[in-house]
Protein backbone atom coordinates (compact mmCIF):
# COMPACT_ATOMS: atom_id res chain seq x y z
CA UNK A 1 0.00 0.00 0.00
CA UNK A 2 2.86 2.53 0.82
CA UNK A 3 4.41 1.71 -2.22
CA UNK A 4 0.93 1.79 -4.15
CA UNK A 5 0.83 5.49 -2.28
CA UNK A 6 4.16 6.95 -2.82
CA UNK A 7 3.67 5.70 -7.00
CA UNK A 8 0.50 7.04 -6.93
CA UNK A 9 2.26 10.36 -6.02
CA UNK A 10 4.76 10.10 -8.47
CA UNK A 11 2.09 10.15 -10.92
CA UNK A 12 0.57 13.19 -9.62
CA UNK A 13 4.19 14.62 -9.64
CA UNK A 14 5.24 13.62 -13.38
CA UNK A 15 8.46 15.83 -12.34
CA UNK A 16 9.25 13.71 -9.26
CA UNK A 17 9.42 10.52 -11.16
CA UNK A 18 12.11 12.00 -14.24
CA UNK A 19 14.34 12.95 -10.89
CA UNK A 20 15.34 9.38 -10.33
CA UNK A 21 18.69 9.14 -12.41
CA UNK A 22 19.57 6.30 -13.95
CA UNK A 23 22.95 5.68 -13.52
CA UNK A 24 24.63 3.63 -16.64
CA UNK A 25 28.40 2.93 -16.21
CA UNK A 26 31.03 1.67 -19.69
CA UNK A 27 31.31 -2.12 -19.49
CA UNK A 28 34.39 -1.94 -21.57
CA UNK A 29 36.90 0.78 -22.48
CA UNK A 30 35.53 1.12 -25.90
CA UNK A 31 32.43 2.53 -24.57
CA UNK A 32 31.53 6.35 -25.21
CA UNK A 33 30.54 8.26 -22.52
CA UNK A 34 28.45 11.28 -23.66
CA UNK A 35 27.38 14.36 -21.52
CA UNK A 36 24.34 15.93 -23.54
CA UNK A 37 24.72 20.22 -22.25
CA UNK A 38 22.91 22.97 -23.53
CA UNK A 39 20.72 26.53 -22.95
CA UNK A 40 17.35 25.62 -20.92
CA UNK A 41 14.89 25.06 -23.05
CA UNK A 42 16.54 24.08 -26.67
CA UNK A 43 15.12 20.64 -26.84
CA UNK A 44 18.08 18.53 -25.43
CA UNK A 45 15.80 16.34 -23.85
CA UNK A 46 14.19 15.94 -27.46
CA UNK A 47 17.85 15.53 -28.78
CA UNK A 48 18.56 12.90 -26.22
CA UNK A 49 15.31 10.70 -26.31
CA UNK A 50 15.49 10.79 -30.11
CA UNK A 51 18.65 9.57 -29.49
CA UNK A 52 18.74 7.12 -26.93
CA UNK A 53 14.67 6.36 -27.69
CA UNK A 54 13.71 6.99 -24.09
CA UNK A 55 10.59 8.90 -23.26
CA UNK A 56 12.05 11.18 -20.41
CA UNK A 57 9.43 13.82 -20.27
CA UNK A 58 10.23 16.95 -22.44
CA UNK A 59 8.75 20.35 -22.35
CA UNK A 60 9.51 23.61 -22.73
CA UNK A 61 9.22 24.55 -19.44
CA UNK A 62 12.89 24.93 -18.49
CA UNK A 63 14.70 23.37 -15.44
CA UNK A 64 12.91 20.02 -16.34
CA UNK A 65 16.30 18.06 -15.74
CA UNK A 66 17.18 18.56 -12.22
CA UNK A 67 19.57 15.87 -11.99
CA UNK A 68 21.53 13.97 -14.44
CA UNK A 69 19.40 11.28 -16.51
CA UNK A 70 21.30 8.61 -18.70
CA UNK A 71 20.09 6.52 -21.58
CA UNK A 72 22.32 4.19 -24.23
CA UNK A 73 22.45 3.36 -27.54
CA UNK A 74 24.81 1.72 -30.47
CA UNK A 75 26.09 2.63 -33.62
CA UNK A 76 28.97 2.35 -35.38
CA UNK A 77 29.98 -0.65 -33.19
CA UNK A 78 29.98 1.55 -30.32
CA UNK A 79 28.28 1.65 -27.16
CA UNK A 80 27.19 5.29 -26.28
CA UNK A 81 26.46 6.08 -23.03
CA UNK A 82 24.90 9.63 -22.78
CA UNK A 83 23.84 12.08 -19.91
CA UNK A 84 21.37 14.72 -20.08
CA UNK A 85 23.21 17.42 -17.99
CA UNK A 86 20.33 20.09 -16.01
CA UNK A 87 20.33 23.01 -19.18
CA UNK A 88 21.93 26.06 -17.93
CA UNK A 89 23.09 29.19 -19.60
CA UNK A 90 26.40 29.76 -17.67
CA UNK A 91 28.91 27.24 -16.03
CA UNK A 92 29.82 29.58 -13.68
CA UNK A 93 28.22 27.93 -10.80
CA UNK A 94 25.76 30.29 -9.37
CA UNK A 95 23.01 28.44 -9.17
CA UNK A 96 22.43 24.59 -8.35
CA UNK A 97 21.51 23.48 -11.99
CA UNK A 98 24.96 25.00 -12.78
CA UNK A 99 27.13 23.57 -11.17
CA UNK A 100 25.36 20.25 -11.71
CA UNK A 101 26.39 20.78 -14.78
CA UNK A 102 30.02 21.90 -14.68
CA UNK A 103 31.14 19.63 -12.26
CA UNK A 104 29.95 16.44 -14.28
CA UNK A 105 31.72 18.33 -17.32
CA UNK A 106 34.71 18.92 -15.53
CA UNK A 107 34.78 15.23 -13.27
CA UNK A 108 32.06 13.27 -15.01
CA UNK A 109 34.28 11.39 -17.01
CA UNK A 110 32.50 11.79 -20.56
CA UNK A 111 34.93 11.44 -23.08
CA UNK A 112 32.93 14.04 -25.38
CA UNK A 113 30.37 16.88 -24.73
CA UNK A 114 27.41 17.40 -27.32
CA UNK A 115 25.90 21.20 -26.70
CA UNK A 116 22.65 21.37 -27.84
CA UNK A 117 22.13 25.16 -29.19
CA UNK A 118 18.88 26.78 -30.32
CA UNK A 119 19.47 28.27 -33.74
CA UNK A 120 16.69 31.05 -33.10
CA UNK A 121 18.99 32.64 -30.51
CA UNK A 122 22.08 30.77 -31.36
CA UNK A 123 24.11 33.98 -29.66
CA UNK A 124 22.95 33.51 -25.94
CA UNK A 125 23.64 29.90 -26.80
CA UNK A 126 27.19 30.32 -27.72
CA UNK A 127 28.18 31.23 -24.74
CA UNK A 128 27.88 28.16 -22.95
CA UNK A 129 29.66 26.43 -26.04
CA UNK A 130 32.54 29.17 -25.33
CA UNK A 131 32.77 28.06 -21.69
CA UNK A 132 32.46 23.94 -22.73
CA UNK A 133 35.37 24.62 -25.00
CA UNK A 134 37.32 25.82 -22.64
CA UNK A 135 36.81 23.15 -19.92
CA UNK A 136 37.30 19.81 -22.51
CA UNK A 137 38.42 20.36 -26.32
CA UNK A 138 36.26 17.39 -26.51
CA UNK A 139 33.50 19.00 -27.25
CA UNK A 140 30.84 19.25 -30.21
CA UNK A 141 27.82 21.53 -30.66
CA UNK A 142 24.65 20.50 -32.46
CA UNK A 143 22.55 23.21 -33.74
CA UNK A 144 19.17 22.18 -33.39
CA UNK A 145 15.36 23.56 -34.24
CA UNK A 146 16.62 24.35 -37.56
CA UNK A 147 12.73 24.17 -39.22
CA UNK A 148 11.87 26.81 -36.69
CA UNK A 149 14.83 29.02 -37.96
CA UNK A 150 14.32 28.41 -40.88
CA UNK A 151 10.23 29.42 -40.65
CA UNK A 152 11.66 32.80 -39.53
CA UNK A 153 14.19 32.94 -41.82
CA UNK A 154 17.14 32.55 -40.39
CA UNK A 155 20.49 31.38 -42.40
CA UNK A 156 22.91 29.83 -40.35
CA UNK A 157 26.30 29.02 -41.56
CA UNK A 158 27.73 26.19 -39.70
CA UNK A 159 30.86 25.81 -41.62
CA UNK A 160 31.82 29.22 -40.53
CA UNK A 161 31.10 28.41 -36.43
CA UNK A 162 33.31 25.37 -37.26
CA UNK A 163 36.46 27.46 -38.45
CA UNK A 164 35.33 30.55 -35.75
CA UNK A 165 34.96 27.56 -32.67
CA UNK A 166 37.64 24.80 -33.93
CA UNK A 167 35.30 22.27 -32.83
CA UNK A 168 32.79 20.24 -34.96
CA UNK A 169 29.60 21.40 -35.69
CA UNK A 170 26.22 19.87 -37.00
CA UNK A 171 22.62 20.91 -37.98
CA UNK A 172 19.65 19.24 -36.68
CA UNK A 173 15.40 18.92 -35.87
CA UNK A 174 15.21 16.81 -33.38
CA UNK A 175 11.37 16.63 -33.66
CA UNK A 176 11.30 14.91 -36.74
CA UNK A 177 14.40 13.05 -36.66
CA UNK A 178 16.25 14.80 -39.31
CA UNK A 179 20.00 15.07 -38.64
CA UNK A 180 20.71 12.65 -35.65
CA UNK A 181 22.47 10.33 -37.57
CA UNK A 182 25.17 12.90 -38.29
CA UNK A 183 25.31 13.49 -34.42
CA UNK A 184 26.59 10.02 -32.95
CA UNK A 185 29.48 10.29 -36.29
CA UNK A 186 30.17 13.81 -34.65
CA UNK A 187 30.28 12.54 -31.43
CA UNK A 188 32.76 9.19 -31.77
CA UNK A 189 35.02 11.68 -34.38
CA UNK A 190 35.44 14.13 -31.43
CA UNK A 191 36.01 11.52 -28.74
CA UNK A 192 38.87 9.98 -30.94
CA UNK A 193 40.66 13.17 -32.36
CA UNK A 194 41.16 15.98 -30.26
CA UNK A 195 39.68 18.93 -31.77
CA UNK A 196 41.82 21.63 -31.74
CA UNK A 197 39.35 24.39 -30.22
CA UNK A 198 39.59 28.32 -30.44
CA UNK A 199 39.47 30.09 -27.21
CA UNK A 200 38.73 33.22 -26.31
CA UNK A 201 41.21 35.55 -25.53
CA UNK A 202 40.54 37.67 -22.19
CA UNK A 203 42.22 41.06 -21.93
CA UNK A 204 45.90 41.51 -21.36
CA UNK A 205 46.46 41.18 -17.10
CA UNK A 206 44.36 38.55 -17.21
CA UNK A 207 45.87 36.13 -19.64
CA UNK A 208 49.45 36.88 -18.55
CA UNK A 209 48.00 35.38 -14.72
CA UNK A 210 46.70 32.81 -16.63
CA UNK A 211 49.81 32.07 -18.58
CA UNK A 212 51.93 31.47 -15.32
CA UNK A 213 49.70 28.73 -13.72
CA UNK A 214 48.62 27.21 -16.84
CA UNK A 215 52.40 24.71 -16.94
CA UNK A 216 51.05 23.97 -12.96
CA UNK A 217 48.40 21.73 -14.18
CA UNK A 218 48.44 18.46 -16.09
CA UNK A 219 48.56 19.03 -20.57
CA UNK A 220 45.55 17.18 -22.01
CA UNK A 221 43.42 16.51 -19.45
CA UNK A 222 39.97 17.39 -18.15
CA UNK A 223 39.36 19.91 -16.85
CA UNK A 224 41.93 21.93 -18.72
CA UNK A 225 44.89 23.80 -17.19
CA UNK A 226 43.52 26.78 -18.98
CA UNK A 227 40.25 26.41 -17.51
CA UNK A 228 41.60 25.55 -14.13
CA UNK A 229 43.96 28.71 -14.42
CA UNK A 230 41.25 31.01 -14.24
CA UNK A 231 39.42 29.73 -12.15
CA UNK A 232 42.12 29.76 -9.80
CA UNK A 233 42.37 33.33 -10.07
CA UNK A 234 38.52 33.90 -8.79
CA UNK A 235 38.00 33.95 -4.96
CA UNK A 236 37.84 30.13 -3.15
CA UNK A 237 34.23 30.98 -2.35
CA UNK A 238 33.05 30.65 -5.64
CA UNK A 239 34.82 26.70 -6.46
CA UNK A 240 32.18 23.94 -5.53
CA UNK A 241 32.82 21.16 -3.73
CA UNK A 242 34.27 19.25 -6.32
CA UNK A 243 36.81 21.58 -8.05
CA UNK A 244 37.58 22.30 -4.33
CA UNK A 245 38.85 18.42 -4.05
CA UNK A 246 40.23 18.26 -7.23
CA UNK A 247 42.62 20.80 -6.78
CA UNK A 248 43.64 20.19 -3.23
CA UNK A 249 44.26 16.37 -4.21
CA UNK A 250 46.90 17.97 -6.74
CA UNK A 251 50.48 16.66 -5.61
CA UNK A 252 51.67 20.33 -6.53
CA UNK A 253 49.22 22.38 -4.88
CA UNK A 254 51.67 24.46 -2.66
CA UNK A 255 53.19 25.55 -6.23
CA UNK A 256 50.29 26.33 -7.33
CA UNK A 257 48.83 28.24 -4.38
CA UNK A 258 52.39 29.87 -4.31
CA UNK A 259 52.25 30.75 -7.76
CA UNK A 260 48.27 31.70 -7.32
CA UNK A 261 49.09 34.66 -5.03
CA UNK A 262 52.05 35.72 -7.95
CA UNK A 263 48.77 35.53 -10.54
CA UNK A 264 46.87 37.49 -8.32
CA UNK A 265 49.04 40.35 -7.67
CA UNK A 266 49.50 41.08 -11.14
CA UNK A 267 46.10 41.20 -11.52
CA UNK A 268 45.47 44.12 -8.61
CA UNK A 269 48.43 45.60 -10.37
CA UNK A 270 46.10 46.47 -13.15
CA UNK A 271 42.95 47.13 -11.04
CA UNK A 272 41.28 44.35 -11.80
CA UNK A 273 39.37 43.55 -8.24
CA UNK A 274 37.30 39.78 -8.29
CA UNK A 275 34.17 41.19 -8.95
CA UNK A 276 35.73 43.21 -12.26
CA UNK A 277 37.46 40.00 -12.95
CA UNK A 278 33.98 38.52 -13.15
CA UNK A 279 32.98 40.97 -15.27
CA UNK A 280 35.66 40.65 -17.22
CA UNK A 281 35.66 36.87 -17.97
CA UNK A 282 31.68 36.90 -18.39
CA UNK A 283 31.59 40.24 -21.03
CA UNK A 284 34.40 38.86 -23.07
CA UNK A 285 32.61 35.60 -23.88
CA UNK A 286 29.35 37.61 -24.53
CA UNK A 287 31.24 40.00 -27.12
CA UNK A 288 32.78 37.17 -28.53
CA UNK A 289 30.06 35.27 -29.06
CA UNK A 290 27.85 38.37 -30.74
CA UNK A 291 31.36 38.63 -32.96
CA UNK A 292 31.35 34.79 -34.37
CA UNK A 293 27.38 35.37 -34.46
CA UNK A 294 27.71 38.36 -36.83
CA UNK A 295 29.85 36.03 -38.90
CA UNK A 296 27.70 32.64 -38.59
CA UNK A 297 24.35 34.03 -39.60
CA UNK A 298 24.16 34.82 -42.97
CA UNK A 299 20.47 36.05 -42.70
CA UNK A 300 17.66 37.21 -40.69
CA UNK A 301 17.43 39.08 -37.40
CA UNK A 302 16.03 38.18 -33.93
CA UNK A 303 13.19 40.19 -34.23
CA UNK A 304 9.65 39.15 -33.29
CA UNK A 305 7.50 39.35 -36.57
CA UNK A 306 4.12 41.70 -35.58
CA UNK A 307 2.06 38.54 -35.62
CA UNK A 308 3.65 37.29 -32.38
CA UNK A 309 3.37 40.56 -31.09
CA UNK A 310 -0.12 40.89 -31.94
CA UNK A 311 -0.75 37.57 -30.15
CA UNK A 312 1.33 38.84 -27.38
CA UNK A 313 -0.53 42.02 -26.79
CA UNK A 314 -3.84 39.81 -26.03
CA UNK A 315 -2.33 36.78 -24.49
CA UNK A 316 -0.47 39.45 -21.66
CA UNK A 317 -2.76 42.37 -22.58
CA UNK A 318 -3.52 44.29 -19.33
CA UNK A 319 -7.54 43.17 -19.35
CA UNK A 320 -7.24 40.35 -22.07
CA UNK A 321 -4.87 38.29 -20.30
CA UNK A 322 -7.29 37.17 -16.97
CA UNK A 323 -9.65 36.53 -19.05
CA UNK A 324 -8.10 34.63 -21.83
CA UNK A 325 -6.21 32.35 -19.40
CA UNK A 326 -9.62 31.52 -17.62
CA UNK A 327 -11.15 30.69 -20.86
CA UNK A 328 -8.33 28.47 -21.87
CA UNK A 329 -8.01 26.85 -18.41
CA UNK A 330 -12.01 26.15 -18.13
CA UNK A 331 -12.00 24.37 -21.70
CA UNK A 332 -8.95 22.35 -20.30
CA UNK A 333 -10.96 21.43 -17.36
CA UNK A 334 -13.72 20.41 -19.39
CA UNK A 335 -12.19 18.56 -21.83
CA UNK A 336 -10.66 16.38 -19.42
CA UNK A 337 -13.74 15.87 -16.69
CA UNK A 338 -15.88 15.61 -19.78
CA UNK A 339 -13.47 13.37 -21.61
CA UNK A 340 -12.76 11.24 -18.71
CA UNK A 341 -16.36 10.12 -17.93
CA UNK A 342 -16.56 7.08 -20.38
CA UNK A 343 -13.04 4.92 -19.66
CA UNK A 344 -13.38 5.81 -16.26
CA UNK A 345 -17.53 4.20 -16.21
CA UNK A 346 -15.88 1.27 -18.34
CA UNK A 347 -12.80 1.12 -15.90
CA UNK A 348 -15.31 0.40 -12.84
CA UNK A 349 -17.25 -1.75 -14.58
CA UNK A 350 -14.39 -3.80 -15.56
CA UNK A 351 -12.99 -3.55 -11.89
CA UNK A 352 -16.33 -4.58 -10.50
CA UNK A 353 -17.03 -7.53 -13.15
CA UNK A 354 -13.21 -8.95 -11.70
CA UNK A 355 -14.03 -8.53 -8.24
CA UNK A 356 -17.62 -10.50 -8.69
CA UNK A 357 -15.39 -13.22 -10.49
CA UNK A 358 -13.11 -13.43 -7.75
CA UNK A 359 -15.22 -13.59 -5.37
CA UNK A 360 -16.95 -16.51 -7.00
CA UNK A 361 -13.58 -18.15 -6.90
CA UNK A 362 -12.38 -17.32 -3.36
CA UNK A 363 -15.88 -18.51 -2.25
CA UNK A 364 -15.56 -21.73 -4.18
CA UNK A 365 -12.03 -22.68 -2.36
CA UNK A 366 -14.13 -21.67 0.55
CA UNK A 367 -11.59 -19.13 2.17
CA UNK A 368 -12.95 -17.62 5.22
CA UNK A 369 -15.43 -14.46 5.24
CA UNK A 370 -13.42 -11.92 6.59
CA UNK A 371 -10.04 -12.72 4.49
CA UNK A 372 -13.08 -12.12 1.25
CA UNK A 373 -14.65 -9.37 2.58
CA UNK A 374 -10.88 -7.72 4.09
CA UNK A 375 -9.55 -8.16 0.33
CA UNK A 376 -12.37 -7.42 -2.17
CA UNK A 377 -14.79 -5.10 0.45
CA UNK A 378 -11.66 -3.13 0.91
CA UNK A 379 -8.28 -2.99 -0.34
CA UNK A 380 -9.41 -3.66 -3.83
CA UNK A 381 -12.82 -1.97 -3.99
CA UNK A 382 -10.68 1.32 -2.92
CA UNK A 383 -7.78 0.75 -5.59
CA UNK A 384 -9.94 0.26 -8.01
CA UNK A 385 -12.03 3.02 -7.48
CA UNK A 386 -8.62 4.85 -7.26
CA UNK A 387 -7.32 3.51 -10.70
CA UNK A 388 -10.74 4.36 -12.57
CA UNK A 389 -11.28 7.66 -11.21
CA UNK A 390 -7.59 9.12 -11.75
CA UNK A 391 -6.35 7.50 -14.69
CA UNK A 392 -8.73 8.18 -17.65
CA UNK A 393 -8.48 12.01 -16.49
CA UNK A 394 -4.64 12.04 -16.16
CA UNK A 395 -4.53 10.47 -19.79
CA UNK A 396 -6.09 13.40 -20.97
CA UNK A 397 -5.05 16.26 -18.60
CA UNK A 398 -1.41 15.65 -19.64
CA UNK A 399 -1.14 15.68 -23.21
CA UNK A 400 -3.47 18.75 -23.17
CA UNK A 401 -0.72 20.24 -20.69
CA UNK A 402 2.23 19.19 -22.98
CA UNK A 403 0.34 20.79 -25.77
CA UNK A 404 0.39 24.33 -24.05
CA UNK A 405 3.26 23.86 -22.75
CA UNK A 406 4.81 23.60 -26.78
CA UNK A 407 2.63 26.11 -27.61
CA UNK A 408 4.59 28.26 -25.03
CA UNK A 409 1.46 29.90 -23.47
CA UNK A 410 2.93 28.78 -19.91
CA UNK A 411 5.83 31.14 -19.77
CA UNK A 412 3.03 33.89 -20.86
CA UNK A 413 0.84 32.43 -17.44
CA UNK A 414 3.83 32.84 -15.09
CA UNK A 415 4.09 36.17 -16.42
CA UNK A 416 0.97 37.09 -16.24
CA UNK A 417 0.31 36.27 -12.29
CA UNK A 418 3.91 36.92 -10.99
CA UNK A 419 2.93 39.84 -9.47
CA UNK A 420 0.18 38.36 -7.41
CA UNK A 421 2.19 35.42 -6.39
CA UNK A 422 4.94 37.55 -5.87
CA UNK A 423 3.11 38.93 -2.83
CA UNK A 424 2.24 35.11 -1.60
CA UNK A 425 6.15 34.81 -1.63
CA UNK A 426 6.15 32.26 -4.36
CA UNK A 427 6.77 33.28 -8.10
CA UNK A 428 4.55 32.98 -11.27
CA UNK A 429 6.39 30.15 -12.43
CA UNK A 430 4.77 27.99 -9.72
CA UNK A 431 1.27 28.81 -10.57
CA UNK A 432 0.95 26.12 -12.89
CA UNK A 433 2.82 23.54 -11.81
CA UNK A 434 0.81 23.82 -8.39
CA UNK A 435 -2.82 24.82 -9.31
CA UNK A 436 -3.14 23.19 -12.53
CA UNK A 437 -2.70 19.98 -11.69
CA UNK A 438 -4.50 20.17 -8.10
CA UNK A 439 -7.49 22.39 -9.45
CA UNK A 440 -8.44 19.19 -12.31
CA UNK A 441 -8.08 16.71 -9.15
CA UNK A 442 -10.19 18.98 -7.07
CA UNK A 443 -13.14 19.29 -9.56
CA UNK A 444 -12.65 15.81 -10.29
CA UNK A 445 -13.26 15.00 -6.78
CA UNK A 446 -16.29 16.56 -6.06
CA UNK A 447 -18.08 15.61 -9.32
CA UNK A 448 -17.55 11.97 -8.17
CA UNK A 449 -18.19 11.93 -4.91
CA UNK A 450 -21.17 13.17 -5.29
CA UNK A 451 -21.81 10.77 -8.02
CA UNK A 452 -20.58 7.66 -5.75
CA UNK A 453 -19.44 7.92 -2.23
CA UNK A 454 -21.14 4.71 -0.45
CA UNK A 455 -18.39 4.43 1.85
CA UNK A 456 -16.73 6.54 4.65
CA UNK A 457 -13.53 4.57 3.65
CA UNK A 458 -14.00 5.50 0.19
CA UNK A 459 -14.49 9.04 1.18
CA UNK A 460 -11.85 9.55 3.73
CA UNK A 461 -8.89 7.91 1.45
CA UNK A 462 -9.92 9.96 -1.73
CA UNK A 463 -10.07 12.92 1.05
CA UNK A 464 -6.38 11.82 1.58
CA UNK A 465 -5.24 11.73 -2.09
CA UNK A 466 -6.91 14.80 -3.22
CA UNK A 467 -6.13 17.16 0.16
CA UNK A 468 -3.66 16.11 1.83
CA UNK A 469 -1.15 15.15 -1.09
CA UNK A 470 -1.51 18.41 -2.02
CA UNK A 471 -0.84 20.51 0.68
CA UNK A 472 2.32 18.56 1.44
CA UNK A 473 3.15 20.57 -2.12
CA UNK A 474 1.92 23.78 -0.55
CA UNK A 475 4.38 23.01 2.81
CA UNK A 476 7.13 22.02 0.57
CA UNK A 477 6.90 25.24 -1.67
CA UNK A 478 6.28 27.46 1.14
CA UNK A 479 9.58 26.09 3.31
CA UNK A 480 11.53 26.22 0.14
CA UNK A 481 11.08 30.12 -0.71
CA UNK B 1 18.93 63.84 -26.38
CA UNK B 2 20.18 60.92 -24.98
CA UNK B 3 19.29 60.14 -21.42
CA UNK B 4 20.71 57.61 -18.71
CA UNK B 5 17.80 55.88 -16.88
CA UNK B 6 16.71 52.28 -15.25
CA UNK B 7 15.37 49.95 -17.38
CA UNK B 8 12.07 50.05 -15.62
CA UNK B 9 11.54 53.41 -16.93
CA UNK B 10 11.97 52.34 -20.42
CA UNK B 11 8.79 53.00 -22.86
CA UNK B 12 6.93 50.60 -24.78
CA UNK B 13 8.26 49.50 -27.85
CA UNK B 14 11.67 51.72 -27.45
CA UNK B 15 15.31 50.77 -27.95
CA UNK B 16 18.17 51.25 -25.72
CA UNK B 17 21.21 50.40 -24.93
CA UNK B 18 23.11 49.18 -21.02
CA UNK B 19 24.91 51.65 -19.70
CA UNK B 20 25.97 49.40 -16.53
CA UNK B 21 24.28 47.29 -14.20
CA UNK B 22 24.41 48.82 -10.70
CA UNK B 23 23.89 45.27 -8.90
CA UNK B 24 26.73 42.42 -7.64
CA UNK B 25 27.26 39.19 -6.92
CA UNK B 26 25.01 36.06 -8.03
CA UNK B 27 22.42 38.88 -9.59
CA UNK B 28 24.68 40.57 -11.18
CA UNK B 29 26.40 37.40 -12.90
CA UNK B 30 22.86 36.01 -13.62
CA UNK B 31 21.95 39.10 -16.15
CA UNK B 32 25.42 39.06 -17.55
CA UNK B 33 24.58 35.58 -18.33
CA UNK B 34 21.62 36.35 -20.31
CA UNK B 35 23.88 38.62 -22.33
CA UNK B 36 23.21 42.26 -20.31
CA UNK B 37 26.42 43.74 -20.74
CA UNK B 38 27.85 47.64 -21.43
CA UNK B 39 26.82 48.53 -24.75
CA UNK B 40 23.73 45.30 -25.35
CA UNK B 41 20.88 46.79 -26.85
CA UNK B 42 17.64 45.92 -25.60
CA UNK B 43 13.49 46.95 -26.70
CA UNK B 44 11.04 46.88 -24.24
CA UNK B 45 8.37 44.77 -25.34
CA UNK B 46 5.20 44.46 -23.01
CA UNK B 47 4.31 44.76 -19.66
CA UNK B 48 0.90 43.71 -18.61
CA UNK B 49 0.35 45.87 -15.20
CA UNK B 50 2.43 48.61 -13.41
CA UNK B 51 4.47 47.04 -10.78
CA UNK B 52 4.78 43.50 -13.03
CA UNK B 53 6.80 41.82 -14.53
CA UNK B 54 7.92 43.31 -18.19
CA UNK B 55 9.15 41.52 -21.13
CA UNK B 56 12.50 43.00 -23.18
CA UNK B 57 13.79 41.40 -26.08
CA UNK B 58 17.50 40.48 -25.20
CA UNK B 59 20.30 39.55 -27.85
CA UNK B 60 17.47 37.54 -29.68
CA UNK B 61 15.43 36.28 -26.38
CA UNK B 62 12.57 37.19 -24.76
CA UNK B 63 13.30 37.71 -21.40
CA UNK B 64 10.60 38.93 -18.87
CA UNK B 65 12.49 41.55 -15.36
CA UNK B 66 11.10 42.20 -12.48
CA UNK B 67 10.69 45.68 -11.51
CA UNK B 68 13.26 45.53 -8.57
CA UNK B 69 15.96 43.66 -11.04
CA UNK B 70 15.32 46.28 -13.89
CA UNK B 71 15.63 49.29 -11.75
CA UNK B 72 18.86 48.03 -11.00
CA UNK B 73 19.95 47.98 -14.82
CA UNK B 74 20.84 51.58 -15.84
CA UNK B 75 20.43 52.34 -20.15
CA UNK B 76 20.53 54.74 -22.06
CA UNK B 77 18.44 55.80 -25.12
CA UNK B 78 16.62 58.62 -26.52
CA UNK B 79 13.13 58.73 -24.16
CA UNK B 80 10.01 60.57 -24.96
CA UNK B 81 9.05 62.30 -21.90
Amino acid sequence: MKRFLSHLHEKLRPEAANNKAMLLQKESPEDLLIAIGGNPNVGKSTVFNALTGMRQHTGNWSGKTVSTACGECRRFGKRYILTDIPGTYSLFAHSAEEEVARDFLCFGGADAALIVCDATCLERNLNLVLQTMEITPHTAVCINLMDEAEKRGIRIDPLSLERRLGIPVTTCTARSGKGLDSILALLKETAEHTPEPVLPRYTEPIEEAASLLEPLFPKDSVPSARWLSLRILEPQESWTEQLRKYIFSMPNQEEIFRTAKKAQLILEKNNISPEELQDQLTSCLVRTSEDICCEAILSGCSCISPRYRKLDSILTGRFTAIPFMLILLALVFWLTISGANVPSELLSQGFSALEAWMIQFFQSIHAPSWLISLLFEGIWRVLSWVVSVMLPPMAIFFPLFTLLEDLGYLPRIAFNLDKPFCKARACGKQALTMCMEKYMLFLNWILKTIKNYNSLVLFSFSLFVYFVMPLSDFYMIYKTV
Amino acid sequence: MEHIFPMTKMDKNTKAWVERLNCSGSMRRRLQDIGLIEGTRVECLFRRVKGGPTAYLIRGAVIALRPADSDQILVAGRRSI
